[in-house]
């Protein structure tokens, strides 16, 4: 790439730049800016927002204090929106973590197949980026249905009784996102694995280091960069995730996401939505400013 | 420690492996040989030959499919690695990249669960020892190949290892750094006292540092003996060939007086050769000789004189080379060492010359 553009003068450059450039500026950072704008204005009274504009800080301290709403009730619960910006940093922190323990072994065993079975099993797990997301999270709410796949097989067997309660709930929230997520796992760390060299595993051997200690010692500290990758790009993701909550969890439970589709739809709260959404934008850069200070040039070539 | 007078012994070992067609490879084929205490032991042979494999299943990186391999008279066939008293001196280094060289060093120590500090002054030690003091917090990446060379020596010495197993450790280092690391590691291995077994296919190398040399090819071990007895009386075919230059004259047996065969070079002329060995009228065998110990149009009158003609000379400083063809059809090379100026000539392409050898300098060879 940078070959291609060695030697180009700078209208040239100008030339082949400013295409992409432009679109970034008019699709991305322009409605941003729009977004940005939006959040320190008052709502008008039918959605969108009052016009002409008027400014205010409400936005954000409702997130902090959500009785400062003029639409508060009596009982109001001033914690509600940190509560579920909280929440959904919890239930993504469990997803990353599951993504990674599941997705490790994973991206082992497949490196460790012959070149032909290799390849083939990297295509099953990047095939689920081939159908619609949202297809696939209503197949899997087919499966955990209370008369879905697997309580009929579990009650076919006489296992259980009555159906189990697995769909809407947490539970089901968090096998959705795990269920959509652990490819974006498993890519990275494979990636990470794959190039390692097990000769140090022999060498740690000869070293007198029992199999487990050998790969506490040498083969996760060198496969790091492989799992810090899987972490940003799970975590990212899943903390503003709003299909699957909503689908998964049948509006019971509530993440970042849902709360700002909310803001946008029924709720009509477009200026709270913006400064929700900034916030999470905010969030989301610091933790990935956190990982590229801690990572390495080399680490990050993982990604 | 001694409970028996080898350090190593591989007792008909055997290791299979299933090719990726489904076929099944005898990468080493009923192996059996001894490595005495002390010794620098050396397996040569060409790539292939089963000798990697055969240090691999010392070390216990890989287990025998048949046969006893036994480390100071212990077995050890299906003992893990880590619980092996050996340590190993990869061909690659194989240093840990995200260690410092104290912690590379240090590692095996922790895993015996030495303390902190005493770790630290036998890596001290250890750097001493291959000339790199000062050198604890480097990377590995920081160092030159022949430091990253030594370190991974460090590593495997600072254990005190019952053997110590070299692959080819010198095969990624240029050739003046290869020689001199080659009298270094002579020097070491007395100093330490360690068994030191040695993985090369450079016969050169295994010559200059071997007290023994095992030749190896297609997974057998062809011959184990001391370097001159490898160059000298090397017992088949392969070994001559592959240990420096050997012309091969063959023949029949005509007749034996004791130890004097006799040995018709078909169509060249008979000639007489020293063996303490029995062969039958009419065997067929090969006479091998070294290109040294033949001479060019000698004087002196020796045991055996062949007549042929010069088909090429090369002149290559200290020696001089010449491509000589007998009437039968055989060919030998000579090799005659420049002593004088006017010596550099003896003969020049297409002249009648006369090549003779002494009896003992030649092996007759049956495989």
């Amino acid at each position: 790439m940078l070959k291609f553009f060695r030697g180009k003068s700078n209208w040239q450059l100008f030339g082949l730049l400013s295409p992409g450039a432009l679109w970034i500026l008019i699709f991305f950072n322009l409605p941003i800016l729009i977004v940005m704008f939006i959040s320190f204005v008052e709502r008008g009274r039918a959605g969108g927002i009052q016009i002409p504009p008027v400014y205010t800080l409400e936005n954000y301290s409702q997130l902090f204090n959500a009785c400062v709403s003029e639409f508060a009730g009596p009982e109001c619960d001033p914690f509600l929106y940190i509560g579920i910006f909280g929440n959904s940093v919890r239930i993504a922190l469990i997803v990353t973590f599951w993504c990674i323990i599941l997705g490790y072994p994973l991206s082992y065993f497949i490196s460790k197949q012959k070149p032909v079975w290799r390849d083939a099993l990297m295509i099953l797990v990047i095939i689920p980026f081939w159908t619609n997301f949202l297809v696939r999270t209503y197949a899997l709410k087919q499966v955990l249905a209370a008369e879905g796949l697997l309580n009929s097989f579990l009650m076919g067997i006489g296992i259980i009784g009555q159906p189990l309660d697995l769909l809407f709930n947490e539970f089901a929230v968090v096998v959705g996102l795990i269920y959509g997520y652990l490819p974006f796992a498993v890519l990275p760390m494979y990636a990470s694995i794959e190039k390692f060299d097990y000769s140090l595993m022999e060498a740690a051997s000869d070293l007198g280091a029992p199999p487990q200690r050998a790969f506490w010692r040498v083969m996760l500290p060198m496969t790091l960069p492989g799992i810090f990758a899987a972490l940003v790009l799970v975590f990212v993701p899943v903390v503003g995730a709003f299909i699957t909550p909503d689908i998964m969890g049948g509006g019971k439970v509530e993440m970042i996401g849902t709360l700002i589709n909310r803001q946008f739809g029924v709720a009509r709260n477009w200026p709270f939505g913006s400064s929700m959404s900034l916030i999470l934008m905010l969030l989301v850069l610091i933790g990935v400013i956190f990982y590229f200070r801690s990572s390495t040039e080399e680490t990050r070539r993982a990604m | 420690m001694a409970s028996s007078e080898y350090a190593v012994e591989m007792q008909d070992v055997v290791k299979q492996f299933v090719t990726p067609e489904g076929g099944i490879l005898a990468a080493v084929n009923h192996v059996t040989m001894q490595i005495k205490e002390n010794e620098f032991f050396s397996l040569l042979g060409p790539s292939g030959c089963g000798k990697t494999t055969s240090l691999r299943m010392i070390a216990g990186f890989e287990l025998p499919t048949d046969g006893k391999i036994l480390i100071h008279g212990k077995e050890m066939s299906q003992v893990p690695a880590f619980q092996r008293p050996v340590n190993t001196v990869f061909q690659q280094y194989a240093l840990f990249p995200h260690m410092t060289v104290e912690q590379n060093i240090g590692f095996g120590l922790e895993m015996k669960g030495v303390s902190r500090a005493e770790r630290i002054r036998r890596v001290g030690e250890a750097l001493e020892m291959v000339r790199l003091p000062g050198m604890e917090l480097r990377r590995p990446k920081q160092l030159s190949g022949g430091q990253q060379q030594r370190i991974a020596l460090a590593r495997a010495l600072v254990n005190k290892p019952e053997v110590l197993l070299l692959d080819e450790p010198l095969g990624a280092l240029d050739l003046k750094l290869r020689k001199e690391m080659q009298l270094e590691l002579k020097t070491l291995q007395r100093e330490v006292g360690i068994t030191f077994i040695y993985v090369t296919h450079d016969q050169e190398e295994a010559l200059t540092m071997s007290d023994r040399i095992a030749v190896m090819s297609k997974g057998v071990a062809l011959q184990v003996d001391a370097p001159e007895a490898i160059y000298e009386r090397p017992a088949t075919k392969f070994v001559a060939d592959f240990i420096g230059e050997t012309n091969f004259l063959d023949g029949v047996v005509k007749g034996q007086n004791g130890t004097t065969v006799e040995i018709d070079l078909v169509g060249t002329g008979s000639v007489f050769v020293e063996s303490s060995r029995k062969f039958t009228n009419g065997q067929q065998v090969t006479v091998a000789v070294r290109p040294e110990k033949l001479r060019l149009n000698n004087p002196v009158n020796e045991d055996n004189n062949l007549k042929g003609h010069v088909e090429e000379v090369i002149y290559i400083g200290t020696d001089t080379h010449y491509g000589v063809r007998f009437t039968g059809g055989h060919k030998a090379r000579i090799r005659e060492q420049n002593v004088t100026v006017a010596q550099k000539s003896l003969a020049k392409t297409g002249d009648e010359v006369t090549m003779s050898f002494t009896h003992t300098s030649p092996r007759i060879l049956t495989e």
